[in-house]
């Protein structure tokens, strides 16, 4: 056994820098000749721009330059895309608006990107801007998802009729129709999934410095995916060729998905350092973060589930209608549809799935995916139905998931929605998870709090999800136009000790850590002589980045492969040195040893005879560092049951979360701590949806949930110390045996909350956020 | 929101209605206001100063008295832009009417915000709306009853 490799809950190489203050953040890199640059943002959710003026601010102290969409327009910049592609029902593409950087003549929602000011120091930046003369013609707004498309509303683009981007429906809608008929019973659900503001701890930020020497564009940006944004920005958006553009996403704080795609000021930044030859910096301000960072969630959904005498799923039907916000943000078009639609079976073997999904725009700020990124959706609206069927049909929340569980024989399982399972043991999470709730002694408990006047309620959620994003065949077809392999390097140096480059990035993961975990257990270099580098497409090879818990499960096994190849080519330089055949030599933590014999090396030496092949095998390279990519063969499936319980005071409908059970599957685990890490914190964002979270705009599509003041973030007072265990499979379709977990809480946390609180109050549904206000007219109305 | 309040005015309403329309009270009586110029009959350009909540801006308001009804009262409504802080929009139905030698001048008043104004201070609108006019038809009537405070 080596110490530290897979399973050991090692401490997390990165905190030594983190928590001593020598994290590197994009707000933190300074360069010679540094500027500032300030966005003028839209006040009107919709107007058109009839007038700017941008003289008085050009003469203003300290300017450089003022540019708006115009400058770039000249320069043949942008526009900003959407990267897949969602037929709708007519057969057409998704309708897509031209999304300049800079407003052209128009803008869609409040803070809606208009001009930049760029200066010496940023208070030379604000100070002109508030001398940018712009006249509007302000036109009325729509910012509610559920009516964005009816008749007679404001229409926002002239390419999308009925502010429709797609319909979108899925499914075999007869043979669901059928099945409705003849039903014994039908349970139905109306319910709003609550627009999110994802707000990671760091602002986004980005830094662009030119060299004119070399024509390069350097860019520093707050991104999970260094490599996709230098090939939007250079394929797509014009910025520079990509070998003269480097992306660098240093150490960033929190991602939770908003920081994959490409934004306008990114690109602005990266555009006008070239223009001024100055480097240029930006970094939001938390109001700019509220404003224009690409917002989660917000779908209104009808849902039916058709049963028979026993609460047997027969059919389900959903109609859905998901807010995408002014404009497509990068890949914002898959997430209420691919990402959703294909997870509404569940962890049940319900045999007809009817989606149709209509997404609309509104004059809101985009919306694209956020932490589980229309799976929570998915997760949400299922087993609040599920809860719904228990009580119509009257059976136990638990018995009927039990009842309609797909059996563990029946995997790989191709459900009716596109996705096929190839692992999971539902019925076991579910089990371990009532058993640590003690399911069987809540009676008792809610007696007891019922004689301190309090409602107490349980709840589960018995989620699955997909990730490990994702086989490029299969996204492919969807019509992603990217692939999603990753990529890996693995790069002895002489002396012994191991560089690692993926392309993956870690913003809070701790790949640096469970990634030098792989390289310890396959290669038996101790932890300390490893380290992950990743984040600059200058030094790592290439790369898809990290958002859909893909990091392990699809970068772990590139690392793996690059090991292998490693390994293979030892041998060879291990059976010269110890004048063995190739085919005898062994490799074992650290050690290639000729079988039944104690002659053996290091690979540490083996590395250096590769660096200094004085004495080598003929024809065979020098050097010890290999390359290697993966794509996927199928998503990875993690699963698990969730339990909640909590109390409600009727008197104030304050909701407190009294006990947490998480059962969850994720295959194998590399570092139990840091999972266990993860499992919280995804619980936490979980319930900060379910009970504290919603972005509000007003009738006239005004932001007014705009700082911390507005909108409320979970705290540390607002969860209890959770119970974390795992009822773990194999899965057969990953080399490494691993699921992904970084998804999971978000996913199955909200259901848990929101079922707990129906049980309390014994109401039908009530929508999320489940605020006090809300809870106790909740309770009031219930007498 | 509307907001509706009134002032006892020891003037007759003749008095109060000529007021109403003296840009040089109204300037006055206007709390923050720099400047306020007719550009037509019942058109004006006022400078206004104003604190919402943490924003504070200065704003550029084009006013406009319409539904005119001397000399019972009429409808007194602004626009205003702020620049980076957003933009503001007011109006005041006033309303006249005859309280034995003195005057009852009641006033309903509407106000909403955009921009900066709106993400930071849409929960203060409403306070500070009705501050605002409170504190516009207190000086008015402070002016009027010739006991005027500042």
């Amino acid at each position: 056994m080596v110490d530290n490799g897979i399973g050991a809950s090692v401490l997390r190489k990165e905190d030594n820098r983190f928590l001593t203050g020598k994290g590197n953040y994009t707000d933190d890199v300074n360069v010679l000749g540094q500027t500032h640059a300030y966005f003028i943002r839209s006040p009107h959710a919709h107007a058109t721009i009839d007038r700017i003026d941008v003289s008085a601010a050009s003469a203003s102290e300290g300017v450089i330059a003022v540019f708006t969409g115009d400058d770039l327009e000249k320069d043949g910049i942008g526009p900003l895309i959407c990267g897949v592609n969602v037929t709708s029902d007519d057969g057409e593409p998704h309708r897509a608006p031209l999304h300049p950087a800079l407003a052209q003549g128009k803008v869609n929602y409040v803070g809606d990107h208009i001009a930049v000011v760029i200066a010496e120091t940023l208070a030379q930046a604000k100070d002109a801007a508030e001398k940018v003369e712009i006249d509007y013609g302000v036109l009325p707004a729509i910012a509610d998802t559920a009516t964005a498309a009816d008749n007679g509303q404001q229409q926002i683009h002239d390419v999308a009729p009925g502010n429709t981007c797609y319909n979108w429906p899925f499914g075999d809608k007869s043979a669901v129709e059928e099945a409705f008929e003849t039903a014994h019973k039908i349970s139905t659900l109306e319910l709003v999934n609550n627009r999110m503001v994802t707000n990671p701890m760091e602002p986004r930020a980005a830094l662009g410095d030119y060299n004119s020497g070399t024509e390069e564009i350097t860019l520093h940006v707050t991104t999970q995916n260094p490599h996709v944004h230098r090939l939007v920005l250079s394929a797509f958006n014009q910025l520079a060729p990509e070998h003269k553009l480097r992306v660098v996403g240093p150490d960033v704080g929190g991602g939770f998905g908003v920081k994959i795609f490409v934004y306008a000021e990114e690109l602005v930044v990266g555009w006008a350092c070239r223009k001024v030859n100055r480097p240029v910096k930006w970094t939001s301000d938390r109001t700019e973060a509220f404003m224009s960072d690409a917002h989660g969630r917000d779908h209104v959904a009808f849902a039916e589930m058709a049963m028979d005498e026993r609460g047997k799923f027969l059919a389900m039907r959903v109609n859905t209608t998901a807010n995408l916000g002014a404009y497509l943000s990068t890949f914002s078009t898959m997430v209420p549809s691919y990402l959703y639609a294909f997870l509404l079976a569940g962890q049940y073997s319900t045999p007809l799935i009817y989606s149709e999904v209509k997404a609309v725009f509104t004059n809101t700020a985009p919306v694209d995916a956020a932490r589980g990124a229309g799976r929570p959706e998915a997760t949400y609206l299922l087993e609040r139905l599920v809860d719904v069927c228990a009580e119509d049909i009257g059976l136990d929340p638990a018995e009927i998931r039990r009842r309609n569980f797909i059996p563990v024989d029946a995997f790989p399982y191709q459900t009716p929605v596109v996705q096929c399972y190839d692992s999971g043991d539902y019925p076991a999470a579910l089990e371990k998870a009532l058993s640590l709730a003690d399911y069987d002694g809540f009676s008792e408990r809610a007696k007891e709090a019922k004689s301190r006047g309090k409602r107490r309620g349980i709840g589960l959620s018995s989620y699955v999800e997909a990730c490990g994003i994702a086989p490029s065949a299969a996204v492919g077809q969807l019509g992603a136009g990217v692939g999603l392999w990753e990529s890996a390097q693995v790069r002895f140096n002489p002396t012994g000790n191991v560089q690692v480059f993926t392309g993956t990035h870690s913003h809070g993961q701790g790949h640096e850590t469970t990634f030098a975990q792989l390289i310890t257990e396959q290669l038996g270099v101790p932890l300390e002589n490893i380290e992950v580098i990743h984040g600059d497409t200058a030094k790592t090879q290439f790369g898809m980045g990290t958002y859909g818990s893909r990091s392990l499960a699809v970068g772990g096994v590139a690392i793996a492969k690059a090991c292998e190849k490693l390994i293979a080519k030892g041998k060879k330089i291990a059976a010269h040195a110890l004048e063995a055949a190739e085919g005898d030599i062994e490799f074992e933590e650290g050690n290639f040893s000729v079988a039944g014999t104690d002659k053996s090396m290091n690979i540490a030496e083996v590395a250096f005879n590769a660096y200094v092949p004085h004495s080598y095998p003929e024809g065979l390279e020098p050097g010890f560092d290999e390359n290697a990519f993966f794509d996927p063969l199928n998503f990875s499936f993690p699963a698990g049951t969730h339990v909640c319980e909590i109390e409600v005071d009727p008197e104030t409908g304050e909701v407190e979360i009294v006990k947490y059970s998480a059962v969850d599957d994720f295959g194998k685990l590399i570092n139990p701590m840091i999972v266990e890490g993860q499992v919280h914190g995804g619980i936490v964002h979980g319930v900060g949806q379910a009970l504290l979270e919603g972005c509000q705009y007003d009738a006239d599509g005004q932001l007014i949930t705009a700082s911390y003041m507005d909108y409320a973030m979970p705290r540390a007072d607002n969860v209890p110390s959770f119970d974390v265990d795992y009822a773990p499979t194999n899965p057969p379709d990953n080399p490494l045996g691993v699921k992904g977990c970084g998804e999971a809480g978000a996913i199955g946390a909200p259901p848990a909350v929101i079922n707990a609180i129906t049980n309390a109050l014994g109401i039908k549904h009530i929508d999320m956020p489940a605020t006090p206000e809300n809870v106790w007219r909740a309770a009031q109305s219930m007498g | 929101m509307e907001m509706i309040s009134e002032q006892k005015i020891a003037a007759s309403r003749e008095q109060v209605w000529a007021a109403l329309n003296d840009t040089e009270i109204l300037k006055k009586s206007m709390p923050g206001c720099e400047s306020f110029d007719a550009i037509s009959e019942n058109t004006f350009e006022a400078k206004i100063t104003a604190k919402v909540g943490p924003v504070k801006a200065k704003f550029k308001f084009n006013v406009e008295l319409t539904d005119i009804r001397p000399p019972h009262g009429y409808l007194i409504s602004g626009e205003g832009q702020g620049g980076v802080a957003g933009f503001a929009k007011g109006s005041a139905m006033v309303e006249l009417s005859e309280d034995g030698s003195g005057t009852i001048l009641s006033y309903t008043v509407k106000a909403n915000v955009g921009g900066k104004l709106a993400q930071l201070g849409a929960r203060l609108i409403d306070g500070t709306a009705k501050k605002m006019a409170d504190e516009f038809f207190s000086n008015f009537n402070a002016m009027l009853s010739g006991n005027e405070s500042s």
